[in-house]
């Protein structure tokens, strides 16, 4: 079974990074790291992402003449997409547990910053036939 | 070197020879796992050099050579990595080795394969884990190919693999054909596995679902071979018509854009007639034993569908009382809805819906979208077209299947559409 993993960060919450100490970012980055090294040699690793900054993002739409029309501006409180892992696991167990454990990922001070990881089942089971 | 052999014959005589030469490679050198990736490896040059060289005179020779080559290349490799002389490595050329195995009283390549088979669907290994190495080690397809076929990255699936070897290094398992009841009672999980293999593989015949029926072919051609070597076992029996009568419907089951046809809009003229006479011969073959198995019976359901010239011309009775007979052997909640299903047709649709409200009070089935998708379907038969669409529309909202969502969705909206018109 499938499943994607979505972090989330509110754009004042706790994950800002770049505002933090040297030792607690490398040390963030290494267990992020970590983490896709193990998904990866347990064969459960589909795909992962981070994303680039929120103030880089914009909103797209289609005009009238169906040219983007772009808009930047995001009030401040706006929850974003940091990143994703997509996983293929044997239960929803086991995708909670990864989920658990990218949550507890280090913060300042070395605290887990237990953030919430929004966990979505991947639509790619084959369909059954229908009498 | 013979020329002209067109590449998927090449693909197809690889994938046969491929549990042959392993099981070859893995007597004689003792170490399954690096067998195993020298295999693969001779397999892959194979595959780029004979589509273009031609076919070599001895194909089988040609690849348990390259593949010794590999093998004493990694021994000489851990050897220098772990300066450890005496480590078992012969002098003798491998192709010399190998040559000699001939004179001995060796398995015949069936035994091996077999034996492989069941390794690879070794108890003590994950689902996922077995589904990998027995694809690869006794199907013969390399990991980019099973990537494919599961749509994960090839890095993650050659993980899969050596994570599936090193658990049968830790469970202690050996190489070699089990004793026939050890095989008797090991069938049921290589059964399992091959079973899995083919649903997976079950699917749309268009777009990327193309890789997919990939599955259901080599699950079947393994089933195959498992039942030549074992054509008395009744289960091995009933998997193998079941999937030889459930295929030949694989190409009407599905329309050009990939859209799920169900059971009864399917154009039956598409349905593989030779298939379905080979899948009831084997039907009859193991509901004549005298304990036939869940599998057998599940056959047995799948002929009786296939051997109605029209939907209406279905024996539906017929259908019911081999439900009766499947969950008295393994009480399946699928199984279950099913048999409502088949309730509904004999006895009406209220019937059917009794019994699916009895069914509800399964927690495996409380929340399942096939349960809400049997429901709207038997509503929609009784009449009660709003009821039906909202069911619809429940289970497109919980199954976790993109063509059977777009099936229910499109079910529900009709359904509005009719109650509004």
């Amino acid at each position: 079974m499938k499943y994607i993993l979505m972090m989330n960060s509110a754009g004042k919450g706790p994950y800002q990074i770049a505002r933090w100490p040297e030792g607690d970012i490398q040390r963030h980055i290494g267990f992020m790291r970590d983490l896709n090294q193990e998904l990866q040699r347990s064969g459960e690793l589909v795909g992962a992402e981070g994303l680039a900054a929120p103030d880089q993002a914009k909103l797209v739409r289609a005009g009238q003449d169906g040219k983007p029309i772009t808009d930047g501006v995001f009030p401040e409180t706006k929850e974003f997409l940091v990143g994703y892992w997509i996983i293929d696991v044997e239960s929803a167990e086991r995708a909670y547990a990864i989920a658990a454990k990218a949550s507890a990922a280090p913060g300042p001070g070395g605290k887990p910053l237990n953030m919430p990881i929004e966990v979505r089942g991947v639509m790619s089971a084959p369909p059954p036939e229908y009498a | 070197m013979t020329s002209g052999t067109s590449p998927a014959a090449i693909e197809h005589l690889l994938r046969e020879l491929a549990p042959q030469v392993l099981g070859r490679m893995t007597r004689r050198f003792g170490d399954f796992s690096a067998a195993e990736d020298a295999v693969q490896e001779a397999l892959v040059s194979a595959a780029a050099s004979w589509p273009v060289e031609g076919l070599p005179e001895e194909p089988r020779a040609w690849l348990t050579r390259v593949a010794a080559r590999r093998m004493v290349d990694h021994v000489r490799a851990e050897t220098a990595r772990r300066r450890r002389e005496q480590l078992v490595v012969s002098l003798i050329p491998p192709e010399e080795q190998l040559a000699l195995a001939a004179d001995e009283s060796e398995p015949s390549p069936q035994d091996d394969a077999l034996a492989l088979l069941f390794m690879s669907c070794h108890p003590a290994l994950t689902a996922s884990s077995a589904i990998a190495l027995t694809l690869r080690a006794v199907g013969g397809l390399t990991t980019g190919e099973t990537a494919r076929g599961f749509f994960v990255p090839e890095a993650t699936m050659a993980q899969r693999i050596s994570r599936a070897k090193q658990a049968l290094r830790e469970a202690g398992a050996s190489f070699e054909l089990p004793a026939p009841e050890d095989a008797v009672r090991r069938l049921p999980s290589v059964l399992h596995v091959l079973y899995m293999i083919f649903s997976e593989g079950y699917s749309a015949s268009s777009g990327a679902a193309l890789q997919r029926s990939d599955l259901a072919f080599e699950a079947l051609r393994l089933t195959r071979l498992l039942h030549a070597q074992l054509p008395q076992a009744a289960e091995v029996v009933g998997l193998y018509a079941l999937m030889l009568l459930t295929d030949a419907r694989r190409t009407a089951r599905t329309a050009a854009d990939g859209s799920i046809i169900p059971l009864d809009r399917q154009n039956r003229a598409l349905w593989d007639r030779s298939a379905i006479a080979h899948g009831v011969e084997l039907v009859s073959q193991a509901l004549s034993g005298e304990a036939p198995g869940p599998y057998a019976v599940q056959a047995a359901i799948a002929a009786v569908h296939d051997e109605a010239e029209r939907a209406e011309d279905t024996d539906w009775p017929q259908i019911l009382a081999l439900y009766d007979v499947l969950l008295g052997l393994s009480p399946n909640p699928m199984a279950a809805l099913n048999q409502a299903v088949a309730l509904a047709m004999v006895h009406g649709p209220q019937a059917g819906l009794e019994r699916l409200e009895t069914l509800g009070h399964d927690p495996r089935l409380a929340q399942h979208h096939r349960l809400d998708a049997v429901r709207a379907h038997l509503l929609d038969r009784a009449g009660d077209t709003a009821a039906a669409a909202t069911c619809y529309q429940r289970a497109a909202e919980r199954t976790s299947s993109l063509p059977e969502r777009d099936y229910l969705l499109l079910r529900a909206a009709h359904l509005r559409d009719r109650a509004d018109g």
